[in-house]
């Protein structure tokens, strides 16, 4: 790891160095890393990359143990391990009009793709949506790819106050959208894809289910797409929004929450690396690829 | 002295203790009962045996040495032919290969010389002396292997042997693949595995984790910076029944499973962070080794009842009887002639139990075995709150959906020659369970040497 920097409460953004990821990485990828010996195997997405220096740039948010021990990591420090790029890369083309949506910690997973969309000619809508103004991250990179940015917050702190479907709507009333994407919580997710799908407009999403080898051999991160089953680690981890059975995958993804909870406490306690008296824990962060079992 | 008619027993740990931990179950011969059974050894001039091994051990050679109390040279006999031994000695099918042709076990009451555990007393005898580093000249070229498993070591290990530079690329954080990831600690310990590692790399082979071929790094880059390569990633993705309820929470597949507890370590949860499932009830839907680890894994993660549920009858279990008898001792329950048709929601998104209908056994099919065929109006339900699916795997697509001239079979699976492991790309050869399916570690492991001596030939042949 070479660099640290917290972008907002419990989201952080890291660079690693691994020249053959960089070197690799397209838009919609993801890494799996291990922070210790003894850590899981996290999948994040890929933000950026910097080739040159064999750099991989990474955002997270602390859900659990697993990403509360790599937040914990400084500059100099080494990982146990970062295998990528993984998963099939978003389809870059000039589609025409884009609609680009992002939420919470699903930006960081989303910017690539807008910036890749920009650069491959198509006139980019972005919007993105947060709790409140300081949790609406790489708002600056996203308007510089962006022919129109959209922010929206729970608290009417940055931009609109509402949801990001709003925005959606708005956009999809006003002008003619070929083709958008939604990256954020699963619930985020879900609601998009069906707003989109009122408009008649193709959606994808990039799943982050519980996810162990990355690489389809283990069967863990299944989901059910148009009625058959994917693996989101090889498959995706974009699929189409109105075609994921998303009451299966939002269940799916609980499989593990009280073993996240009693790991992520006892590591509190032991540990208090934020000096909180009381837990939040966010089971769904929605960071893209994603995070697997906090 | 006269010999007995029995194997010499190997002591094992109690069932009633063994179930509760995940500890080697099989404890080894010392080298009194190993000398004891190698006096069992006819010495056969035309020994079957050897015939019967998929890598040709030289064993009444190694016996004999054994008998003279010389583990020194049983051990230079074995190495000789196997890059892999103490985990051959413990996971190979030896009743259905070299002790099922064994003379002794031919003759009427003897049971046949105990071929496996002798190896693995002479292997285990190895792994506690010193590794050797060797300083080798890598004059005959580079080699990339793919896949760290027991196909791609041994090959490793013998084009070293040879003379080459050898890369292995292993997409996981640990090497040895299904030895690692697949089978449990308590029928293979996993310092074993590292151990046997050790060993190949003491050959001066290089084995790089974290690299996935075809993303981290393609296939035209070895193609560029090796002289051949070697495509041994296994099988490797799993099967699912595809019946209802298959996406509810506490249905794995066996893959996942065993990953979980084998390489993540799941079994150790809290102290590694990777959690498994703890179940009371566990249902294992399959017959083969896979289902019985996953059954044994379960017992020891604290399940109170274990039920294997197989479509056909104890005669045709393709698992090891050795693991089979084992997992009866441990209280793993079977479910015989019995298909399951659907999982149960417990109405909270978590399993409740297993659908299931009882089956009969029809004409034989295209495998020789009868098929099994349901009993209409037979339905029950087996309860559970973990299942477990063991039913095989298909060819993961990583690496084959980023190298599209490589011919595969109508089943998805490398097509590479037999005799030479050679595909149709000149300079790439494969074999193990991406070409044959999923089979076992010492058919891979034949596969591995057959293919190190094929690409020598072929390296050899371009440079001439």
């Amino acid at each position: 790891m070479t660099e640290k920097r917290k972008l907002a409460e419990k989201e952080y953004e890291i660079w690693v160095e691994a020249p053959r990821v960089a070197e690799k990485a397209k838009p919609g990828q993801f890494v799996i890393l291990r922070t210790t010996a003894f850590g899981e195997r996290i999948p994040l997405t890929i933000v950026k990359t910097d080739p040159l220096s064999g750099r991989v740039c990474l955002i997270f948010q602390v859900i659990g143990k697993s990403t509360a021990e790599l937040a914990a990591l400084n500059p100099n420090d080494r990982l146990q391990d970062f295998v990528g790029p993984l998963g099939m890369p978003s389809e870059i083309k000039n589609y025409g009009t884009v609609l680009l949506v992002g939420g919470g910690v699903g930006i960081a997973a989303l910017f690539p793709i807008v910036k890749g969309l920009k650069e491959a000619g198509n006139r980019v809508i972005t919007v993105l949506g947060a709790k409140t103004r300081e949790l609406v991250i790489l708002k600056e990179e996203c308007r510089a790819f962006s022919d129109q940015l959209i922010v929206m917050t729970d608290d009417g702190s940055d931009g609109n106050q509402g949801l990001v479907t709003a925005a959606m709507e708005d956009v999809f009333l006003r002008e003619t959208v070929d083709v958008a994407w939604a990256i954020g919580p699963s619930v985020m997710m879900k609601f998009a894809a069906k707003m989109a799908q009122n408009y008649d407009v193709p959606i994808y999403v990039s799943l982050n289910p519980i996810m162990i080898d990355g690489t389809g051999m283990c069967g863990g991160c299944r989901v059910t797409v148009a009625d058959s089953v994917k693996f989101a680690c090889v498959d995706g981890p974009e699929f189409l929004g109105t075609e994921v059975n998303w009451e299966e995958f939002i269940q799916r993804m609980k499989q593990y929450s009280r073993e996240e909870t009693d790991s992520y406490e006892a590591y509190i306690r032991q540990v208090n690396p934020f000096g909180e008296k009381k837990l939040q824990q966010n089971t769904d962060a929605g960071t893209g690829a994603g995070n697997p079992v906090e | 002295m006269k010999r007995s008619y029995n194997k010499t027993p190997m002591p094992e740990q109690a069932p009633e203790i063994r179930w509760n931990n995940f500890e080697e179950v099989a404890l080894g011969y010392d080298l009194e009962s190993g000398i004891l059974e190698a006096s069992r050894c006819l010495q056969c001039k035309d020994a079957p045996c050897i015939l019967k091994c998929p890598v040709m051990i030289g064993i009444p050679g190694f016996i004999k040495a054994i008998k003279e109390e010389n583990i020194q040279k049983a051990y230079e006999i074995i190495s000789r032919y196997s890059n892999l031994p103490a985990i051959c000695g413990r996971v190979c099918p030896q009743e259905k290969q070299c002790e099922m042709v064994c003379r002794l076990g031919q003759s009427k009451k003897f049971e046949p010389v105990a071929i496996g555990k002798l190896e693995r007393l002479v292997a285990d005898w190895a792994l506690e002396q010193p590794v050797e580093k060797v300083e080798r000249t890598f004059h005959k070229g580079k080699v990339a292997i793919v896949g760290s498993g027991p196909s791609g070591l041994t090959a490793a290990g013998d084009l070293a042997k040879l003379g080459y530079k050898v890369v292995i690329f292993e997409a996981l954080h640990t090497a040895g693949g299904v030895l690692t990831y697949g089978i449990p600690e308590f029928r293979l310990p996993k310092r074993i595995v590292a151990k046997e590692i050790e060993r190949i790399e003491a050959l001066g082979v290089t084995i790089e984790t974290n690299v996935v071929v075809g993303k981290t790094i393609t296939i035209e880059e070895i193609q560029r910076d090796f002289d051949a390569c070697y495509i041994a990633v296994g099988a490797g993705a799993p099967h699912f029944m595809g019946i209802p309820g298959s996406a509810l929470n506490g249905v794995y597949s066996s893959s996942e499973y065993l990953t979980r507890i084998n390489l993540m370590h799941g079994y150790q949860f809290p102290t590694y962070d990777t959690p498994v499932q703890k179940a009371a009830k566990v249902a294992v839907i399959g017959g083969g080794n896979v289902a019985m680890d996953a059954a044994r894994s379960a017992k020891r993660m604290g399940a109170s009842q274990v039920t294997v549920i197989y479509r056909r009858s104890v005669e045709e279990l393709p698992a090891r009887v050795e693991e089979y008898h084992h997992s009866v001792e441990e209280g793993i329950e079977y479910s015989w002639l019995t298909n399951p048709v659907a999982y149960l929601d417990d109405g909270t998104g978590k399993l409740a139990g297993v659908q299931c209908v009882k089956m009969e056994l029809g004409e034989p099919d295209a495998s020789g075995r009868r098929r099994p065929v349901t009993i209409p109006g037979s339905e029950f339900v087996i309860e559970a709150d973990v299942a477990i699916e063991a039913i095989g795997q298909g060819s993961n697509k990583v690496l084959l959906a980023t190298f599209p001239e490589l011919a595969v079979n109508k089943w998805g699976y490398i097509d590479a020659d037999e005799e030479t492991c050679a595909t149709n790309v000149p300079g790439i050869f494969a074999g193990g369970d991406i070409v044959t399916g999923a089979a076992t570690v010492i058919l891979a492991m034949g596969a591995g040497k057959l293919a190190a001596k094929e690409i020598d030939q072929y390296v050899t042949a371009k440079e001439a």
